[in-house]
């Protein structure tokens, strides 16, 4: 037993000993950072910036600043919404479903994920709320008693959405959060100043206590086994926002598996876009490594599979279910004037996935980079024509109208691209992007047994 | 003043060897400091029975709130919407679902928090020199001055012989 090696010691790679490996791990932390952070944290400042401006537009001038209007009254905003939602989908997926099966190639990838999830969210919550007419009464979703005598209607899947949105962002933070805080503990007792000071707040004075560990790491494994499922019905959730309507193309059943599907799909891609460079310009090859990349083109491969067998099934139903108005939403998404993103979509998500099947295409890290973007533009397409062409064309004919989103909706998506952007960048300065007495812990295990 | 000694192991065997040896000894005032959580520490300082009945309480708390909440909103202001039972179940389960999971998160975080007697502001065994290591890669043992057995030259020899690296944690 003592003999053979662990079958996943090549999950990290080079000579290490357990200080030359935490000095690694907390240099993006401790050392000055490389040039291209300082780019990124300038370009996701500025478009910060512009977010703000076209939030403060929508707020002054109101939500004619939008291209909505009848009948397609949901637009760029909840194309972006479910966009962003979905996105953070993988980082509880890598952090909580991997934690469960033992996976220790989710050691090197959790805490950028989760991360990732965080300002996802952030990010997605935005769109409902600039998206109210009246954003100052925003608390009206929520149950209180008012002097109106009114209450959410909780038959409603937009009530639903409320409390899946609240529950995700909590449980996804806390979890963050008691992730960071055995390395909170490792930067305060190697920090001067006020830094040690802020890093021993946020510790909470976590000393590395056995007993402490114990119960830290119950907790811990318990609420991954409830970030699990939550991760799935909050998709599955807003995916009924859509299939409770009648609208055609919306009311589908089989929306939730549809939408959890797409949600793991673009979130393992956003990881890899966002993995790769940062290997690359931190010098963490020796951690996240090739087979890493590769487990994750795997699953995205996996998601991707699904997402593409219900285009197909779409059709199928839209047929099968010899509903007329089906079948003409079906025709128009192919042959109507949104039929170059239809069309896009299906190249993205049904044909180039295919790529990833063979491993000369999932060990090309520029193909792999190039696909994680590729995969998004894809979703963000899917999206679209969920939300825009379906709507754009109901019941009656003489309803179709198209859709003209204006300079603040695309200023809106931008800036939520900076945000995430400039929110990840600060916190890969402030926190360690890869849990430390995780990889620690993993170095023990596989040179030990 | 002494706080007590921090012993320091390279291995986690040799903690729980220590640790069994100190409590056999007669010591009770004794804490363990690890880099990482340690199997079998539970059988030798106890551990975490009570957290998952907690989060069962919590997760029973949380349903009841949730069905709470929506039973008596609805019966509150009652709106027919296309003829459908007013007390419709299968439309419940969705928030039932996610408070149920909210309640035990937060509570369960909580609770780890109490139990654990955090936050700390401070702790006699990081005043120890080389404590940083402990977070590291090394296994510490921490042995209180105001244990009965406690004795500066004994103890020191106990340790030693366990094949510690023995300091001294004095207030500064």
């Amino acid at each position: 037993m003592a003999d053979r090696p662990h079958p996943d010691r090549d999950l990290i790679q080079g000579e290490w000993t357990e200080k030359t490996l935490v000095e690694k791990l907390l240099e993006p932390v401790e050392k000055p950072a490389p040039r291209p952070w300082r780019v990124v944290l300038a370009v996701g400042g500025a478009l910060t910036l512009a977010w703000l401006y076209a939030i403060f537009v929508t707020f002054v001038k109101g939500l004619g600043t939008w291209g909505i209007n009848q009948p397609v009254a949901w637009g760029l905003d909840v194309v972006h919404f479910v966009w962003w939602i979905g996105i953070g989908h993988a980082g509880t997926l890598i952090s909580a479903i991997l934690v469960l099966m033992r996976q220790n190639w989710r050691d090197s990838l959790n805490r950028v994920t989760e991360a990732m999830t965080f300002f996802a969210i952030l990010a997605a919550a935005t769109f409902p709320l600039i998206h109210m007419g009246r954003p100052q009464h925003f608390y009206w979703v929520m149950p209180y008693p008012t002097h109106m005598a009114l209450w959410p209607q909780y038959k409603s899947p937009l009530s639903w959405d409320v409390l899946a949105i609240m529950t995700y962002i909590t449980i996804s933070t806390l979890f963050l959060y008691l992730g960071l805080i055995p390395d909170l503990a490792l930067l305060r007792e190697r920090s001067q100043g006020w830094r040690r000071k802020v890093y021993g707040w946020l510790s909470l004075g976590w000393t590395g206590n056995a007993v402490h560990w114990q119960r830290y790491r119950a907790v811990y494994v318990l609420l991954a086994g409830l970030a699990t499922p939550v991760v799935i019905s909050v998709h599955s959730v807003v995916s009924m926002d859509f299939a409770y309507g009648l609208v055609p193309g919306w009311h589908l059943t089989v929306f939730p598996p549809f939408f959890a599907a797409g949600a793991i799909y673009s979130g393992f891609a956003m990881a890899l876009t966002l993995i790769i460079p940062l290997r690359r310009w931190y010098r963490l090859e020796g951690v996240v490594t090739e087979r890493h990349l590769d487990w994750m083109a795997k699953v995205t491969l996996a998601s991707g599979l699904g997402v593409a067998y219900i285009y197909l099934l779409e059709i199928f139903i839209a047929w099968y279910s010899a509903e007329p108005a089906e079948w003409a939403q079906q025709i128009w998404r192919m042959t109507g004037p949104y039929a170059p993103y239809y069309w896009a979509m299906m190249l993205i998500n049904v044909v180039l996935l295919q790529t990833l099947w063979f491993p000369r295409f999932r060990k090309n890290l520029t193909w792999l980079f190039l696909f994680s973007i590729l995969a998004n533009v894809g979703m963000w397409l899917e999206r679209f024509v969920i939300v825009v062409i379906s709507l754009s064309k109901d019941f009656l004919p003489a309803n179709a109208q198209l859709y003209f989103p204006t300079w603040v909706d695309w200023t809106l998506f931008l800036g939520t691209l900076g945000f995430f952007l400039f929110g990840l960048a600060l916190f890969i300065r402030i926190f360690p992007p890869i849990a430390v007495a995780e990889m620690v812990h993993l170095f023990h295990k596989l040179r030990r047994h | 003043m002494l706080y007590g000694f921090m012993a320091y192991f390279d291995a986690p065997e040799k903690l729980l060897e220590a640790i069994k040896a100190l409590k056999g000894a007669g010591y009770r005032h004794i804490e363990a400091l690890t880099p990482n959580p340690v199997e079998g520490i539970e059988e030798v300082l106890g551990g975490n029975g009570r957290i998952p009945w907690v989060a069962f309480a919590l997760g029973v708390l949380g349903a009841g709130l949730g069905l709470f909440l929506q039973v008596y909103t609805t019966l509150d202001y009652p709106m027919n919407a296309g003829g459908k039972p007013l007390l419709g179940w299968p439309a419940f389960i969705p928030v039932t679902f996610e408070l149920t999971i909210l309640t035990i998160t937060v509570g369960i975080f909580l609770y780890l928090l109490y139990v654990n007697g955090l936050p700390l502001a401070d702790h006699p065994a990081v005043r120890a020199k080389d404590y940083v290591r402990v977070l590291l890669d090394e296994y510490g043992l921490f042995v209180y001055a105001s244990d009965p057995r406690f004795d500066l030259e004994a103890t020191r020899a106990l340790l030693q012989a366990l094949g510690a690296e023995v300091e001294e944690v004095r207030r500064a």
